[in-house]
């Protein structure tokens, strides 16, 4: 589904990705994981190529993001994505935040955005709250409507970039059992996260980032289960995040 | 002071006046417009149209109001007829409200840059993540966003030029002020009309102000 090849990224002279390689396939789910400024979200942002990068190739569906002839927005409607911001529009509705894009890019009619919004909005449990604006919710309200948003698109794989790190800590299992909850009907994710509790529970892999490279890219049971075989720096990481 | 002849003056203020407003009105939505298309262009990517949009900007910010208007006073109609070939008389409300656009589009263009500017970036990873165009994400996302913001800095903008269109009488216009001094000189009265127009501006700009400092109040809670 998602194919990571030989990616570099530069800012100027400072090197962010080098020779990032690696796979998501169909129905996978896999959480990245690294200290910050190890690039993690960096990657994951050049995915569906809000980041351009300089060297290498990322493939997704089959489409080469690389290629100059790549229709970006077109490749981006069949990629959802979640930022740890939320990035709602505050000057939107609920609603209107969930069929936007459904009306503008995908060319519903606005009956049919609107009945597919609402019931994704069920979904999180906040039918409730449809006509509100994102400012009048709460952080975990906010991030499970942003949830909604990209799941209204169909998209064939889902970006969660650090989706948890900006929830007070009461609200972030409200986020993590949508997601935990996506993951178990089989959803394509990528996540950026420390959760690693979230990890352990629905991802195949685990891959461990540090200065810019992938070090460790392994399935779940083994990064978790056999410390001692891991690289210094994933146990480092590991020692500090691992509860004690 | 002798007021008396004011009430038979009002209808030729009124005249002036509606020729001020219209003049402002139209202005200022072309101002916009423009300035926002400059504002565009100066944020874009490619250097040689961000540079075009810039230096734009400072030359009209850098030259009098009054400069303007009687430059585009004589250079409207002349490059109209390079354009056509003929003589082709625009009169001069036209090339004021062409000169009125061309030099509030550079500070309109500032202010809408700098609302532009002041929304989060993340908004357009959000809308270009949903498969929106630059374009649409402009349209849709940041510009509905950034003009809310900087409603009460566009309005203020705007009562400055309301006071600014009364430059148009040095190119014969016959807008509130001039309306004003001539009907004071046909009457004999010109200090006494000078000064109900000063009032009559003092007060539209006055008023409209603390319009906006309440407007403003309420949208920053």
């Amino acid at each position: 589904m998602i194919s990571i090849r030989n990616v570099s990224k530069w800012y100027g002279d400072f090197q962010v990705l080098s020779d990032c390689t690696t796979e998501v396939r169909k129905g996978e789910v896999v959480v990245v994981c690294g200290p910050s400024g190890s690039g993690k979200s960096t990657l994951i942002k050049c995915v569906n190529a809000l980041e351009p990068f300089q060297q290498g190739d990322i493939v997704v569906d089959g489409t080469s993001l690389a290629a100059p002839k790549t229709d970006l927005p077109k490749l981006r409607a069949r990629v959802g994505m979640v930022f740890q911001h939320f990035e709602l529009f505050p000057h939107l509705t609920v609603t209107e935040n969930l069929t936007l894009a459904q009306i503008k890019v995908l060319g519903r009619d606005k009956a049919e955005a609107t009945e597919k919004g609402l019931a994704l909005l069920d979904r999180v449990g906040l039918k409730a709250h449809a006509h509100k604006h994102p400012g009048q919710l709460s952080g975990g309200q906010q991030q499970r409507v942003a949830i909604a948003r990209a799941l209204a698109m169909d998209p064939v794989v889902m970006l969660f970039d650090e989706p948890t790190s900006a929830l007070d800590p009461e609200m972030v299992n409200e986020v993590l059992d949508v997601m935990v909850q996506l993951a178990q009907e089989g959803m394509t994710m990528m996540c950026v996260t420390h959760e690693m509790g979230f990890a352990r529970k629905v991802a195949n892999r685990v891959i461990f980032m540090d200065s810019g490279s992938i070090v460790e890219d392994c399935a779940t049971e083994a990064f978790f289960g056999d410390i001692s075989a891991r690289s210094e720096r994933a146990r480092q990481f590991l020692a500090k995040i691992l509860p004690h | 002071m002798d007021f008396s002849s004011i009430p038979a003056a009002l209808p030729a203020l009124w005249e002036g006046m509606q020729t001020t407003l219209l003049l402002l009105v139209l202005g200022v939505l072309g101002g916009v417009l423009l300035g926002t298309l400059l504002a565009m262009l100066r944020l874009s990517h490619n250097p040689l149209l961000a540079g075009i949009a810039a230096t734009y900007v400072n030359y009209f910010r850098s030259i009098p109001l009054l400069l303007v208007i009687t430059w585009f006073y004589f250079a409207v109609p002349f490059v109209l007829r390079e354009i056509t070939g003929e003589d082709t008389p625009v009169g001069a409300f036209a090339s004021c409200l062409v000169a009125f656009v061309m030099f509030e589009a550079a500070y309109f263009c500032e202010i809408v840059r700098a609302g532009i500017q002041s929304i989060p970036r993340g908004q357009m990873s959000a809308a270009q993540a949903l498969g929106m165009t630059y374009g649409q994400s402009m349209r849709l996302i940041i510009l509905p966003q950034a003009f809310r913001k900087m409603t009460p800095l566009l309005l203020q903008q705007s009562i400055i030029l309301f006071q600014d269109t009364s430059l148009v009488y040095s190119v014969g216009l016959m807008d509130f002020l001039n309306a004003a001094r001539s009907r004071g000189d046909i009457v004999g009265q010109p200090h006494e009309l000078l000064l109900v127009a000063g009032l009559v501006y003092f007060i539209v700009s006055f008023a409209a102000s603390q319009l906006v400092k309440r407007l403003q109040k309420r949208l920053t809670p």
